[in-house]
């Protein structure tokens, strides 16, 4: 493999992070607040449809962006609703969320559109254009860090810079702030929170909200930078991929900016090999595709360090009388 | 205390969910410019109003028994299965070798034979989920998850490089042998002079699946492993001092789970396609979750919502034809059901509670 080729499959680990790692930032809060939620594949999806659709028919990508965050926002709220205010069932609710947004994308997209499930295509100021970083051009030239800055880490839409600066700032928030140290608790032991003096149900609905901003980046960055325009069934399992990352990273955003990574190059490899031959052994491209769940797998059955969840994970706050 | 009789817990409260649930679907079509009385008609008069549509109906219904029962069984032990979909394809896989590489003489034993590796497929999938959190402390609805993704890509190699015949493009298994074709629904019904169409996918499986459910009730509600599932399920800690094994309940019931949701395999591949198709379960692993919420994990009422599943299915599929309606139409009551039934039930049974007790205090 030559430096060129390294370079392009690393460009595409990027560009297929990046939902990942905005998705899997996502569960992070609302599963550190002590909200599972399965449900990151249904917001993605809704997202992905608002935004193109808002972006096609007003031809502003930023209105997209708006849309897309207020469609994932509009189910992170029936979420909020059914696990935090009707103590019901976290994860039913999640599917609930899934065939919601994988039956209405389809349905209103074929009604507003009529293409069999799909926007039409957007083009210019309707996607997210790729910005080109200072002296790109001119550095270009220089070998090694050259192509590194250029075609690395210069030339990716802005969604791809947020989702990567969302790590650090998710770090902070949860580990150097009141709010932070106030979410990890509700998520860990919500009683302590409550005698406190602070509202269990006021933390876990920001949290649930914060994860629906953020799976509304993820939607819109499918549907208006990394493609162009919606598709149905476009996120294609990218939901669940990100909430296995999340127990991969063991619910930590630097660690999870670790197994989006990992998973976005397995998914570029798949994506540019058919199989890869290790001399030995040849793998199917089937395989690298399932690497991501296996070892998640792994991971959860504590063979390889052990993944504890949130200890209130799941579990409804009834508030004493 | 008991807060309200025992028949609107089972019945009124699923349905009021279920009314709500159609009102809200009803307001989609009505949003999107159609008629909803008149999709309702349509629907009907697919899916029942011929022995062709109930052929369909109950084609669909038998994979949504076998998956409800399969939830159903895991709900019953505090497990929440939602792996169905896994479980079927490796089901199907069992199908596909059992009916591929033995020489059955004649349908009966085809069907005994492709009907244990199925239940076998599927349990085995089941088994490894249900290990890691019995042994492991995993979480089995993550775990259960990651398993359908692995099945899927299994699926996906093993059609491929495998099973697929040579010169053929299909990711799809040879047609299996003649002598493993099962008889049509209209070939049972003839027996006892019912005349029914032909033209159908529905089979013998949909008695396997009456069977099945029989099985199950006997299973929870008469048999000591039942009893344990079911104490289990109430109170781990509880049935922990009773001296009930956590580690054997957990396998046990995601086991015959699993085994439940692999059968659903026989109708599909076995009776239907007679081959091993890339997605042959086409999502009723998941619909097996509303089944047994809307059912509330009894057998019977697992056997009424599966066929008002059959119903919507088929129904679907003719609105689609007959009108502009897309059949996504019905992904969207199926997400309804599960959000009214199952996650927002308390939604629904707190106003219900409240009523009752307001007759009672007026009452003697």
């Amino acid at each position: 493999m030559d430096f060129g080729t390294l370079i392009q499959i690393l460009d595409s680990t990027i560009r297929l992070a990046t939902p990942l790692l905005l998705a899997c930032m996502a569960g992070l809060y609302s599963e550190r607040a002590g909200i599972f939620d399965i449900g990151l594949e249904g917001k993605m999806l809704a997202a992905a449809f608002l935004s193109a659709a808002t972006a096609f028919v007003t031809g502003n990508v930023w209105l997209g962006l708006v849309a897309g965050i207020a469609a994932s926002l509009a189910l992170s709220a029936i979420h909020g609703l059914a696990s935090i205010t009707f103590r019901g069932n976290q994860l039913i609710s999640g599917v609930a969320i899934n065939f919601l947004a994988s039956g209405l994308t389809v349905l209103l997209a074929q009604n507003w559109f009529g293409l069999g499930g799909r926007t039409p295509s957007l083009e210019g100021d309707a996607r997210f254009a790729e910005i080109r970083l200072p002296f790109a051009d001119a550095l270009s030239g220089v070998p090694v860090l050259g192509p590194v800055y250029a075609d690395l880490i210069s030339g990716h839409s802005v969604l791809v810079y947020v989702a990567f600066l969302v790590v650090p700032a998710s770090a902070w928030l949860l580990y150097r702030t009141r709010f932070g140290l106030r979410l990890r608790a509700v998520g860990e032991n919500p009683a302590a929170v409550d005698t406190a003096g602070v509202s269990v149900r006021g933390i876990r609905y920001a949290a649930v909200m914060i994860c629906g901003v953020l799976c509304g980046l993820a939607g819109t960055y499918l549907a208006t930078a990394l493609a162009a325009g919606f598709g149905r069934e476009m996120t294609a399992g990218k939901g669940y991929i990100a909430l296995a990352a999340l127990i991969f990273a063991k619910w930590r955003p630097w660690y999870a900016l670790g197994a989006c990574l990992l998973f976005g190059l397995l998914e570029a490899l798949a994506i540019r090999y058919q199989s890869i031959d290790l001399g030995v052994v040849a793998l199917p491209v089937q395989f690298m595709q399932a690497l991501p769940y296996v070892l998640t797998v792994v991971i959860l059955a504590g063979f390889v360090g052990k993944a504890i969840p949130p200890r209130a994970g799941g579990e409804p706050y009834v508030k004493e009388r | 205390m008991e807060r309200m009789p025992g028949w609107a817990d089972v019945v009124l409260v699923p349905l009021i969910s279920l009314i709500i649930a159609f009102a809200i679907s009803g307001a989609v079509i009505w949003a999107i410019g159609e008629s909803p009385v008149e999709a309702l008609t349509v629907m009907i008069e697919g899916s029942v109003g011929s022995t062709y549509g109930w052929g369909y109906t109950l084609y669909y219904a038998t994979n949504f028994i076998f998956t409800g029962l399969a939830v159903s069984v895991a709900f019953h032990a505090g497990l929440f299965n939602i792996g169905g979909e896994g479980q079927a394809t490796l089901g199907g896989l069992g199908v596909a070798l059992a009916s591929l590489f033995v020489p059955w003489p004649h349908w009966s034993l085809a069907l005994l034979g492709a009907a244990t590796a199925a239940a076998l497929f599927g349990a085995a999938w089941a088994a490894m989920p249900a290990w890691l959190q019995a042994r492991r402390g995993s979480h089995i609805v993550i775990t259960t998850i990651m398993f359908n993704f692995i099945a899927a890509s299994l699926l996906n190699y093993l059609l491929v490089n495998v099973l697929r015949p040579p010169g053929s493009m299909d990711p799809a298994s040879a047609r299996f042998p003649e002598t493993t074709n099962l008889p049509g629904l209209d070939a049972v019904l003839g027996l006892v002079g019912i005349p029914f169409s032909d033209a159908t996918p529905a089979n013998v499986s949909l008695l396997i699946a009456l069977a099945a459910c029989a099985l199950v009730w006997a299973l929870i509600w008469r048999t000591r492993l039942g009893y344990q599932i079911r104490a289990f399920g109430k109170s781990e800690r509880a049935a922990v001092y009773a001296g009930i094994s956590p580690v054997r309940i957990t396998m046990w019931a995601m086991v015959i789970s699993g085994a439940l949701a692999g059968l659903m395999a026989v109708n599909t591949v076995q009776g239907e396609a007679n081959r091993l198709l890339l997605n042959s379960v086409e999502g009723a692993g998941f619909i097996g979750i509303a089944v047994a919420l809307m059912g509330r994990s009894h057998p019977f009422g697992v056997l009424l919502a599966a066929i008002l599943f059959g119903f919507l299915y088929q129904g679907g599929a003719e609105l689609a034809l007959w009108t502009s309606i897309p059949r996504e139409l019905i992904v969207v009551i199926q997400a309804l059901v599960i959000l009214f039934t199952g996650a927002l039930d308390n939604m629904v049974r707190q106003p219900v509670e409240q009523a009752f007790l307001l007759l009672r205090r007026k009452g003697p």
